[in-house]
């Protein structure tokens, strides 16, 4: 029976046979549609990619104000069509480790200070020219210049010398990171012919596709890129399409048409409903996104940690899980990290909701009175929702909270970062150190805890520089521990990307770095005939 | 024509430009009110101090507002709307092709909901207090009464998703053919016919309603005249003035109060680019938006003066 089917399954991957009839002849050999459409799609992948066609996705994240220039790349849609044109040194593979793409081979001096990236023959931009280690050092110095404005240019204020040496680009660092090939997967960091100096917004690189369309904040496409160095390993579509959908439903909505292939952002309140829809399909992955409460550790009364601790077994995770995010998410641990990460310490304690022990400890601190809790529509979706809920499991503790509803106008310029407690949102970094040096070390511009240990420092700055392995977990393994019972971070959840494919959409991988593929849905996805 | 006509037309025309003087004031003064700082909001968080008082410099912000005023209103005049600090480009450029867009879907749903609305208006005095008259009020009036985001949304659901006949994202670009273009605006354009039909419509029934009161309606009606000629010649045209000011109004509508529908039918007209450059705190863009739709507005109330100055015999024969 099975055989037969198996037969059968590769006849519609060729297109023999349409999907109905195998589905009708599945059900005469007693096989339930579920299990038939999973042979199908295992055929459709052994098939391989199907080659052609217009792939299109409808983003959320584009404003007519964009440019192409990657350096001030800040939104979802110029993400993701950087994935298209743009090609960087390495990428994040869906596993959290590196794939080689410009750069061949990354290499350190033992004490992590020096790395030499040899760079990759024969990669061709899209002007004809070829990659060379001179536009990798000019890329990289256009990035580090603070007058570029570079989103990049915090991750690499690092680097004290860059010089090209043979194939090779040798970098000098100022202090040890083990972590930085793992900075040069930033998507800011895109390759372009003399590091786009000339042009910065020329959309020039060496990705799979050729930007043809660049109308900001309405659509943009491009074309297959005839000599794309990994010829056809992505970039199966001819034309890949991309229209700014910043309205939700319409989103939606433009899926179920079919005018559209895939959507992002899909909202967790309309999950269910969507997939619903005949041929849709939800992709979901947990990514490093979080959702936090953020208390300053120095100013009164968050400057007493049996507060802060109360505040914390305070928080009912699991509940707010279920109701903010409708469970598409999952609990925090009160440190910035999740299994999404390299190296992730999986073997810390879950804190749960208890109430009792928080009741105690808030005796204990001494504080009376109301604590002010400063919450916007703005923080993340949903934030003036888990205020109010978190308000209600702090009574259960005998802790006040009053909710102070902030205009979204002005919130992060006013409250994140400038009142003691707050609710805001991260979007993860690409390792434990990123996030780690981004927000929680003295000198961090973002500290948004006010979290000022010098010991602190002095962990994370030694366990950037640890080239072991086993150690360098051990000492993430520390550092969480610290800040999961001292720091002034309560960490409720960490979210999800929630995207969805529309009808005959093949080839989606997730991946946990970011949303739609890692950026490569329209680079990697193909139409089943 | 006589010079009390000319007169009149002069005054409307120069209380105009005064009125878009004074608006432009309210304008400047609005975008300076808004909370954060211009270069702040352009540096974002990790700016220096140094940084940033090196921008306000360049782009003088350390002037008082009201040099800064001057300075800007010297620049409209000639035509210089400057040029956006989100991305540094030209924004008459920018502008000038949202504004084709928005002006084309405008043209469209007028084309269909005026000569709609006042036909329907038509026919529901030749029915007065009929089943016709009350099918053409309720309908209408219930158009009006949904919100447009509501009416867009259904339209959605059962035009594009559900009968597949139209595309839900209308979204236009250059290249587009005219055919393809037409089939992208539909629905926007319904929905923004069915926003604008009630109000017309039954401005134009009260109108000519009234003017059917008149004395020489009677002698018209006694004179043996159909009813539908008299409402088409001795009623219509001396109901015109309200009418028209009502579609001006409504036309005015159409071009400066589509954001909602052109963020549902993701569609690249003004509203859409005001509402992203607001976000992005950028000033001359806000500022020079508000002009423009200022400049819509109170051009088409003119418009709308003039012909009911026009329409009035009285002062088209002076004696």
């Amino acid at each position: 029976m099975s055989k037969e089917l198996e037969f059968l399954s590769r006849h519609v991957a060729s297109g023999k046979l349409n999907r109905r009839d195998f589905l009708g002849r599945a059900a005469a050999l007693g096989v339930g549609a579920a299990f038939a459409n999973t042979m199908l799609a295992d055929a459709a992948k052994a098939a391989g990619p199907v080659k052609g066609g217009t792939l299109k996705a409808g983003l959320q994240g584009g404003e007519s104000s964009n440019v192409l220039d990657p350096a001030l790349n800040l939104s979802q849609v110029n993400f993701s069509f950087g994935k298209c044109w743009g090609e960087l040194l390495v990428e994040l593979k869906p596993d959290g480790s590196l794939e080689q793409r410009i750069a061949e081979e990354i290499g350190s001096s033992p004490d992590a200070k020096t790395w030499t990236m040899k760079i990759r023959k024969d990669i061709e931009f899209h002007d004809g020219k070829t990659v060379k280690p001179e536009d990798v050092v000019a890329t990289l110095e256009r990035h580090s210049d603070a007058k570029s404005k570079s989103a990049a240019l915090g991750i690499l204020q690092g680097i004290e010398t860059m010089k090209v040496d043979g194939d090779n680009v040798v970098i000098g660092l100022k202090d040890a990171n083990a972590d930085f090939p793992y900075l040069m997967a930033d998507y800011h960091l895109v390759i372009q012919p003399n590091g786009g100096k000339d042009d910065p917004n020329a959309g020039i690189s060496a990705g799979p596709y050729k930007v043809t369309i660049n109308e900001p904040g309405v659509r943009y496409g491009g074309e297959k890129f005839k000599n794309y160095w990994q010829g056809d390993k992505l970039g199966h579509a001819d034309q890949v399409l991309i229209l700014v959908i910043n309205d939700a439903t319409a989103r939606t909505a433009a899926l179920q048409s079919g005018q559209v292939n895939m959507i992002n952002r899909v909202e967790p309140k309309i999950v269910d409903l969507v997939k619903r829809i005949s041929g849709v399909t939800i992709q979901n992955v947990s990514g490093r996104g979080f959702y936090p409460f953020n208390m300053f550790c120095d100013t009164a009364p968050f400057d007493n940690n049996d507060l802060r601790m109360a505040l914390k077994l305070a928080m009912d995770r699991e509940e707010m899980l279920q109701t903010i995010l409708r469970g598409y998410g999952s609990v925090g641990n009160d440190f910035p990290i999740n299994e999404a990460y390299p190296l992730f310490p999986a073997d810390i304690e879950q804190r749960k909701f208890d109430p009792e022990k928080a009741a105690e400890l808030y005796k204990k601190s001494g504080h009376s009175g109301s604590i002010l809790l400063r919450t916007s529509d703005v923080a993340f979706p949903g934030a003036v929702d888990a205020a109010q809920l978190y308000q209600q499991s702090c009574a259960k503790a005998g802790i006040t909270i009053q909710v102070e509803r902030e205009p979204g106008d002005g919130y992060w310029s006013e409250v994140w970062n400038k009142k003691p407690f707050s609710l805001s949102y991260w979007g993860g970094r690409a390792t434990q150190d990123q996030m780690y040096s981004t927000a929680y070390v003295s000198s961090a511009d973002w500290n948004d805890t006010r979290w000022k240990r010098p010991e602190f420092d002095k962990m994370v700055i030694a366990a950037r520089g640890e080239l072991d392995e086993d150690k360098r977990k051990k000492m993430y393994h520390d550092i969480a521990m610290v800040m999961r019972d001292e720091g002034g971070l309560i960490v409720p959840f960490f979210n999800q990307y929630i995207d969805a494919s529309g009808k005959g959409v093949e080839g989606w991988v997730n991946n946990p770095a970011q949303e739609m593929c890692g950026g490569y849905a329209l680079a990697m996805c193909w139409l089943a005939a | 024509m006589g010079s009390p006509v000319l007169k009149l037309v002069a005054q409307r025309v120069a209380l105009g430009v005064l009125l878009l003087f004074a608006v432009s004031v309210l304008i400047f003064a609005g975008t300076q009110i808004l909370p954060g700082d211009v270069a702040q909001s352009i540096l974002g968080q990790a700016a220096t101090p140094q940084a940033l008082a090196n921008l306000r410099a360049q782009l003088g912000l350390n002037d008082p507002a009201y040099v800064r005023y001057f300075r800007w209103l010297a620049g409209l005049l000639h035509g210089d709307l400057g040029h956006a600090l989100s991305n540094g480009q030209d924004i008459a450029t920018s502008v000038g092709d949202r504004l084709k867009n928005t002006l084309f879907l405008a043209f469209w749903a007028a084309i269909v909901a005026v000569p709609l609305a006042i036909t329907l208006g038509l026919i529901a005095v030749r029915h007065k207090d009929g089943f016709i008259d009350k099918l053409i009020s309720a309908t209408t009036l219930a158009t009006i009464s949904l919100p447009e985001f509501f009416i867009g949304y259904v339209l959605i659901y059962y035009v594009a998703v559900y009968l597949q006949w139209f595309p839900s994202v209308s979204t236009v670009y250059d290249g587009m053919s005219f055919a393809d273009r037409m089939r992208a605006i539909a629905l926007p354009a319904t929905t923004l016919t069915l926003v604008v039909l009630a109000h017309m419509m039954r401005m134009t029934r009260a109108a000519i309603l009234n003017v059917m009161q008149s004395a020489y309606i009677e002698t018209a009606e006694l004179k043996g005249l159909s009813p539908f000629e008299i409402i088409r010649r001795h009623a219509f045209p001396n109901a015109i003035a309200p009418i028209v000011n009502v579609v001006m109004l409504n036309l005015a509508y159409l071009v400066v109060g589509v954001v909602v529908v052109e963020v549902i039918f993701v569609y690249p007209g003004m509203g859409q680019y005001l509402v992203d450059h607001v976000a992005k705190r950028d000033i001359p863009v806000v500022q020079a938006c508000g002009i423009i739709f200022a400049a819509v507005y109170i051009c088409l109330n003119i418009i709308a003066d003039i012909a009911s100055i026009l329409s009035n015999p009285r002062l088209r024969h002076p004696k």
